[in-house]
């Protein structure tokens, strides 16, 4: 168990500097989020048109693992179809999985692979892509 | 008391976690468990094994005297009056479950009033939380210090002739407050409520009296006291058990069925549906045996000890905060890192071989008092060292150059 294997330099610039840190309009998709286990919070906005998401923003509390994977799904998502986000967020459950998952447009995400290793940290890692998952899957109901 | 003799006898601690020796921080979750109580339960599988109460046959009655001895070693182990006086539950939640669902709900009305603090277990808060609503009663919360303590003055102020329970925790599992139930207790009485007692955090650790706090239930886990996991026992007072309804209904608690109509047995067995967790009780019964062997007041002593060293050390570090009052903490201390998460806190510490605990320790309303999401917890047991604190100390150390340099 390599503690460099789960902090990886990207993610940490990730946890310093969240990319699409904030809030969007008031007509954005809200998606809230806890982790029960440790009373973590997010709240995802997606602004979408016409089955894609145009703009992604995040506000919350978290560790780093999940603060850093907010920021870094937030940024991937921007400009994909619903079924392309959605394809993300199974590649993502694969990762922590332990599978081989490159994201080749993106690979900022390929850092949190270490999570993999650290079983009880994965529940961290995947909070906001579960409130993507929840955002998306509202708009198709 | 010999600590290294003690730490010999829990075969769990000795292994190597992430390369480092086990540093085991975490026993106000649950406890470590000695040889003793492991044989206890292997021997009872491997000779005794049988239900209880029904078989004419040698094991039945080994099974039973085995299961009802273990009632008695807990009756006398929190100084109850009587063995019937102690049911056997699945741990605390289900001990305090019992009196919401059984006494609370048949004890309130509109109008009538629950009282509990802001620093209760999740187990002892939203019981009555719905009780308040299946009853109409109010739930009120006796106001808090900034520490996280409470006044007596406040306590008298909230307890009112409309009072019908005070629930309380003898020790905060996030604070390390050691509340005082006696006069709680004494308040409630004047005021005609009952006190009900969440000992998940006391029993573990010092000598309990239910007759002298004169509390009227009381409820604890045998996992945090080096008993097994799935029991745990409700204390109550005779004279209220004995009135009280049972809220499952088959096989032990059963005295006579009719077609439409069928009656209940005496207590404790009208609480106790099922098959009950018997060797577990027995396990739980060799867990008091130990802890009595080594001395209730000894175990108190040194968990105090260590809570008063671990809180100077950690004083020590830059940028710490703790939460809860200095003086008069029980076994366990709670604080965070600066900025960083306590979650990151506990993985670099585990990389160490040290094991803390860290989220909100299921108290989410007292985190809001704290105004945190989560913390960090160190919680220490009769097989901790000073050295264990040192190696916390050195870990966090460790976590403040690791996240200083992956951050800066």
């Amino acid at each position: 168990m390599q503690l460099d294997d789960l902090y990886r330099r990207v993610i940490m610039d990730h946890y310093k500097n969240p990319r699409n840190h904030g809030t969007l309009e008031a007509d954005a998709v809200t998606i809230k989020l806890n982790n029960p286990t440790c009373g973590d919070s997010i709240a995802l906005q997606l602004q979408v048109e016409n089955g894609l998401v145009t703009d992604a923003k995040f506000s919350g509390e978290g560790c780093s693992i999940s603060l850093s994977s907010a920021s870094m799904m937030t940024e991937v998502v921007k400009g994909k179809t619903f079924d392309q986000a959605l394809e993300l967020a199974d590649k993502f459950s694969a990762l922590m999985k332990g599978e081989p998952v490159e994201f080749e447009d993106y690979e900022d995400i390929e850092a949190l692979s270490g999570v993999n290793k650290f079983p009880a940290r994965i529940k961290c890692a995947t909070l906001s892509w579960n409130a993507l998952r929840k955002g998306i899957e509202q708009q198709h109901e | 008391m010999n600590i290294a003799a003690i730490r010999e006898q829990f075969p769990i601690l000795h292994q190597e976690i992430n390369g480092h020796p086990l540093v085991y921080l975490d026993s106000a979750a649950s406890s470590q468990k000695p040889r003793s109580v492991i044989d206890a339960i292997n021997r009872y599988y491997e000779k005794d094994h049988s239900n209880v109460h029904r078989g004419v046959h040698t094991l039945g009655s080994r099974a039973t005297d085995a299961y009802e001895g273990a009632r008695e070693k807990v009756a006398s182990f929190l100084n109850a009056a009587l063995p019937e006086e102690i049911i056997f539950t699945r741990g605390t939640t289900t001990a305090l479950n019992l009196v919401a669902s059984s006494y609370a709900r048949n004890a309130c009305k509109p109008g009538d009033e629950i009282v509990i603090t802001q620093m209760e277990h999740h187990s002892n808060l939203i019981p009555w939380q719905q009780v308040a609503k299946a009853t109409g009663a109010t739930l009120k919360y006796i106001p808090l210090q900034p520490d996280g303590s409470f006044t007596l003055a406040d306590a008298e102020l909230t307890i009112t002739a409309n009072t019908k329970v005070v629930a309380m925790t003898y020790v905060s599992n996030v604070l390390g407050i050691v509340n005082p139930i006696k006069e709680v207790a004494a308040i409630a009485h004047r005021n005609g409520a009952v006190m009900v007692v969440d000992g998940a955090q006391s029993t573990p650790h010092m000598r309990v009296d239910v007759r002298d706090l004169d509390c009227d239930f009381y409820a604890f886990s045998g996992h945090k006291m080096c008993g097994p996991t799935g029991i745990g026992a409700l204390y109550g007072k005779k004279a209220l058990l004995s009135k009280m309804e049972p809220i499952e209904f088959g096989g032990e608690m059963i005295d006579y069925v009719d077609l439409y109509e069928s009656t209940w047995k005496d207590i404790p067995y009208r609480f106790e549906g099922g098959t009950p967790i018997i060797a577990n009780a027995v396990g739980l019964g060799a867990a008091i045996d130990f802890l009595q062997e080594v001395g209730m007041d000894e175990i108190d002593k040194h968990q105090r000890q260590l809570a008063a060293y671990a809180y100077d050390r950690l004083s020590e570090l830059e940028g710490v905060s703790i939460y809860g009052p200095k003086a008069d903490r029980a076994g366990l201390v709670t604080f965070n890192l600066g900025d960083v998460h306590p979650h990151d806190v506990a993985t670099v510490l585990d990389s160490e071989g040290i094991a803390v605990r860290a989220g909100h320790h299921c108290c989410q309303p007292l985190m809001r008092f704290l105004n945190v999401s989560s913390t960090a917890r160190a919680s220490f047991y009769l097989y901790n060292t000073e050295q264990d604190v040192d190696q916390l100390i050195a870990g966090l150390l460790k976590t403040k150059e690791f996240f200083g340099h992956a951050i800066g």
